[in-house]
């Protein structure tokens, strides 16, 4: 089956900034694409100029087969929703939802027939006289995103469409949009800067950083095995410890070594046979490392490190200590004895580390 | 506790005269403008009154009393009679001139003012800011600068000496104005309301028709106030461009005023100037409401 979305190639620049380069992907039917990056990356870029909004310099964009590179917005059987909503403020939700079709002269019993539908589906019946003005924050999501579901089209567009919401009702909306993409099948594509509505909303993510792809993979792909430090520092919270750490060939494994700066070093063995430098950044995750006695595995490794701080948070308790110059957070279970200026045994989990080129930044396993 | 029953009293005392304070600089504010508003209206109450007395009243009496019998004879001799030169029509014809020009006068550079501010605040294109910085420039060229060569364009176009030639005259002069308003107004309206519409089919005059109409009240209320103000007491354009079927009323006025040979008739020309002025003012009275909350719309973003 052709691919939903198939971009090739696209390059975008304004004058001389280049905005976009190169950027390659393909999603199939149903399919959960999510951008993410940081602000500035080009993610809202990019959704314009799928959407047609922005014209761009170089490549080809095709939506369920046809070449759309130069179609008009109209036209590309796209419906997308606005961070700020974009609600047309003189027009009650009905009138909101059915402009599309009034425009296209779509008949009055369809549009009515496909008003109610949505309505229903979004449990927005009651608010269908009001206007945008009079609704909640959260009402007027669901109308825009009714508006984008009564069009019933190829592709959804999703531009930061809960960063204006309090911070409950974002989980709230992120829920139903992932029930809303259940149950409908549809195909979405979806900016956000929010990593941890990427991990739970996609199919499939795309980590972008100026203007440059850095990674594309399912959620398990990006937060499993990030490609480079960029999306290993990016993607998760808390974020990837990254330790610089000096590699020696041990057999046919590795001994790893990570400076402190009042104890010894500490030493720890990777018995995989890996093609690694003498210098590298040792990328391991908050829950991968434990308190001793909590973590089996045969890449489980205790050692003694010294806490610096803890950070209770409810279900987990954070602690903090100093490895190779930076600060280590590992994530420990809730009861813990931890007590900061003391040493306590902790278990490094090796079984998912990533290793990086300190140089280049990228992934080396 | 015994600190606050220390501090209070005093407290008290300052919080007193602070307050009689506050009374008095309101008192004084208030006698001010109640000042300068009588001192405006002064002429106004000399023009009313003056218009309402007889010639022979006028004469002996004070300036600004109040007149002893009322009569209305000034009123219609302004209206129906007096000599604007060798005509004695009063000014009803060229009021009647000066509404065909100002109602299409403002019409049109309202309408073009607001396809104009559309378009440079939500479709830029390469060179708008150019484009727009030579129609503000407009606003700010002097009327005599204008004067030959649109008297030259007029004699071109064959609209010389008539009223469809003022009201092309006051259009061209009044869309660098009304652009102005509709451009300051449409831009604090969200890029993301056109994106949305043209994604849902809408091409330019239906997302101008259906969402930027609806919303544009306000500033429709600014344009049209000030373009028929503009026009209407628009005295150089309309004696300059105008023949002598054609001229708008303020011509007319100045004409009766200026006309009148042996005994000035002071109370039809205070009549005639009041008749001739009542127009805008009528304008203001039932708009300004809207004038003052358009002004202000784009400055203060919500």
């Amino acid at each position: 089956m052709a691919p939903i979305l198939d971009i090739k190639n696209l390059d975008k620049s304004y004058g001389q900034t280049k905005i976009l380069r190169d950027i390659n992907v393909a999603i199939d039917q149903g399919d959960f694409l999510v951008l993410v990056g940081p602000s500035g990356c080009g993610k809202s870029t990019l959704l314009n100029c799928i959407a047609g909004l922005e014209p761009i310099s170089g490549g080809s964009i095709e939506i369920a087969g046809q070449d759309m590179t130069d179609v008009s917005p109209k036209d590309r059987n796209i419906a997308m929703v606005f961070q700020s909503y974009a609600l047309y403020p003189t027009m009650s939700v009905a009138k909101n939802i059915t402009f599309g079709m009034k425009v296209r002269g779509i008949d009055q019993a369809t549009q009515s027939a496909k008003l109610a539908e949505v309505a229903d589906l979004l449990q927005i019946s009651q608010l269908l006289d009001r206007k945008p003005g009079q609704l909640s924050g959260g009402q007027r999501q669901r109308v825009a995103m009714g508006r984008a579901l009564v069009r019933d089209p190829a592709l959804f567009l999703f531009d930061e469409p809960l960063s204006n919401l309090d911070a409950k009702l974002r989980v709230e909306m992120r829920t139903e949009i992932k029930k809303l993409h259940q149950t409908l099948g549809a195909s979405i594509v979806y900016v956000t800067h929010d990593q941890i509505e990427a991990m739970t909303l996609a199919t499939r993510i795309v980590v972008m950083k100026g203007g440059v792809i850095q990674q594309i993979g399912t959620p398990s792909e990006i937060y499993n095995t990030p490609a480079n430090l960029f999306v290993a520092d990016f993607m998760g919270s808390p974020a990837m410890n990254l330790i610089p750490a000096k590699v020696a060939k041990d057999g046919s494994g590795h001994r790893i070594e990570i400076a402190r700066a009042s104890e010894p070093p500490l030493v720890l063995a990777d018995p995989r046979p890996l093609d690694l430098p003498a210098d590298v950044i040792l990328g391991l995750r908050p829950e991968d490392i434990a308190e001793a006695g909590y973590r089996s595995g045969d890449q489980v490794q205790e050692a003694a490190c010294q806490v610096d701080m803890v950070e209770p948070a409810g279900a987990d308790t954070y602690v903090v200590s100093h490895l190779g110059g930076k600060q280590v957070t590992a994530r420990l279970h809730a009861e813990t004895s931890a007590k900061p200026g003391a040493p306590l045994n902790l278990a490094f989990d090796l079984a998912k580390v990533s290793y990086f080129a300190p140089e280049s930044g990228e992934r080396l396993n | 506790m015994t600190d606050l029953a220390y501090v209070s009293p005093r407290a008290g005392q300052r919080s007193t005269a602070s307050r009689l304070g506050r009374v008095a600089l309101r008192w004084t504010l208030y006698l001010l403008l109640g000042l300068f508003a009588l001192w405006f209206l002064m002429p106004l109450f000399v023009m009313v009154t003056t218009s309402l007395k007889s010639l022979d009243e006028i004469r002996t009496g004070s300036l600004v009393a109040l007149p002893r019998d009322v009569t209305f004879e000034a009123w219609k001799t302004a209206w129906g009679s007096a000599c604007t030169g060798i005509q004695c029509e009063g000014l009803k014809p060229y009021l009647w001139n000066s509404v065909l020009i100002a109602v299409p006068g403002v019409a049109i550079s309202t309408i073009i003012g607001a396809l104009n501010g559309y378009v440079f605040a939500q479709w830029r294109f390469r060179g708008a800011n150019l484009l727009f910085a030579a129609l503000l420039f407009g606003c700010f060229i002097p009327f005599q600068v204008v004067l030959l060569p649109m008297a030259r364009m007029l004699g071109i176009l064959g609209l010389a000496g008539t009223i469809p030639g003022l009201i092309l005259v006051h259009t061209v002069y009044g869309i660098g104005f009304t652009t102005l308003f509709f451009r300051n107004y449409y831009v604090t309206i969200p890029q993301e309301l056109v994106r949305a519409a043209k994604i849902d089919g809408a091409g330019f005059f239906r997302i101008f028709w259906s969402i930027f109409l609806p919303l544009s009240l306000p500033i429709f209320v600014v344009s049209v106030i000030w373009q028929f103000t503009q026009i209407w007491n628009d005295f150089l354009f309309g004696v300059s461009f105008s023949s002598a079927g054609t001229q708008p009323v303020t011509v007319a006025l100045n004409n009766i005023v200026n006309s009148t040979t042996g005994v000035k008739a002071y109370n039809v020309d205070m009549a005639a100037a009041i008749l001739a002025a009542l127009p805008t003012l009528l304008v203001y009275v039932v708009a300004g409401k809207y004038f003052i909350r358009g002004l202000t719309a784009g400055s203060v973003k919500g």
